[in-house]
């Protein structure tokens, strides 16, 4: 479990454990973002990584002044391929007209806190190579490419 | 992989302006610090001044600024002014390109190319300062080899 941090100043970003009453502004923003309503996908996940449960999942929100600004999704997750448990971030986004003001930075600490007291080492990601924008936050977190090379095939 | 000297030269400029926001710095004080050839830095910064990456500032204390914000500044767009970068559409006037091993190995390269694309275009001249001031290549030893080679000369 984790609890809710904020930098203490009047009108600060506060980052907390997604809940229940998030979601709707959660696929709010995601839309605004994205341009597609996926309402299903989004009480899926929920289901699966939001609230205040002790497995090391984690949906965390960033809210300011009641809004939510920005959220980011990660989880633990252990041998794959044979690699000892790392954590994983497979969703971060931010309302476009609050980004360059370090929510998504704030976001990324708190998820790398959790992931630190669930005893891994190591953080990792994938996402598409046109998406320079996701790609430059993550590289500006300090993340670089690791040892892994992703394929895939069309299925005839 | 290996940029050419016009890129390196110019990746050294603007990361050292990025460094010092609040100064002016000459071409030759930039050539000085990094042991390159102040002529042909001036070239670099006379080409990154057309393409408004850099501000020269003239008169006494003068010299060159950055003019872009370094967190919106990519390798990318500091290299490919230099440099094709990036997946080359095949050219068919070379025969071995239109075989089928032509076209296969044009795949694996253009794969290995916009890797390379992906990377430069996803670093900022900001996060190049925060990597140099990390120095995670302290640690390791692949860049320890390096350094034992330049410093015996081999």
């Amino acid at each position: 479990m984790m609890a809710a941090i904020t930098s203490g100043k009047a009108g600060a970003i506060r980052i907390r454990p997604a809940v229940n009453s998030d979601l709707l502004a959660l696929i709010a923003l995601d839309e605004e973002v994205t341009g597609l309503a996926k309402r299903k996908y989004w009480k899926e996940t929920f289901a699966r990584y939001g609230g205040r449960r002790r497995l090391p999942r984690f949906f965390l929100v960033a809210e300011q002044q009641g809004r939510i600004e920005g959220f980011i999704i990660g989880e633990v997750r252990a041998w794959e391929f044979g690699e000892p448990p790392c954590g994983w971030m497979f969703a971060v986004q931010v309302r476009p007209k609050s980004r360059l003001k370090g929510v998504g930075t704030q976001l990324f600490e708190v998820l790398c806190d959790a992931f630190r007291r669930a005893g891994v080492e190591k953080v990792r990601t994938m996402l598409a190579r046109d998406n320079h924008l996701v790609l430059s936050f993550f590289r500006s977190q300090g993340m670089m490419a690791g040892p892994f090379i992703e394929l895939e095939t069309t299925l005839g | 992989m290996k940029l050419q000297k016009a890129s390196s030269f110019a990746l050294c400029a603007v990361l050292e302006l990025a460094g010092s926001p609040t100064s002016q710095l000459s071409g030759t004080e930039i050539a000085h610090k990094y042991g390159i050839s102040a002529h042909h830095l001036a070239k670099v910064l006379r080409d990154l001044g057309r393409a408004g990456i850099v501000d020269a500032v003239r008169g006494v204390g003068g010299g060159y600024r950055l003019a872009v914000n370094p967190k919106r500044l990519t390798l990318f767009d500091v290299i490919q002014i230099f440099e094709p970068v990036g997946p080359q559409s095949a050219s068919m006037d070379d025969p071995e390109l239109a075989t089928d091993a032509g076209c296969a190995l044009r795949m694996v390269l253009d794969e290995i190319e916009d890797h390379a694309l992906a990377t430069f275009r996803s670093i900022t001249v900001s996060t190049m300062l925060k990597l140099m001031a990390r120095r995670p290549w302290a640690d390791s030893q692949r860049f320890a080899k390096t350094s034992r080679k330049v410093a015996s000369g081999r």
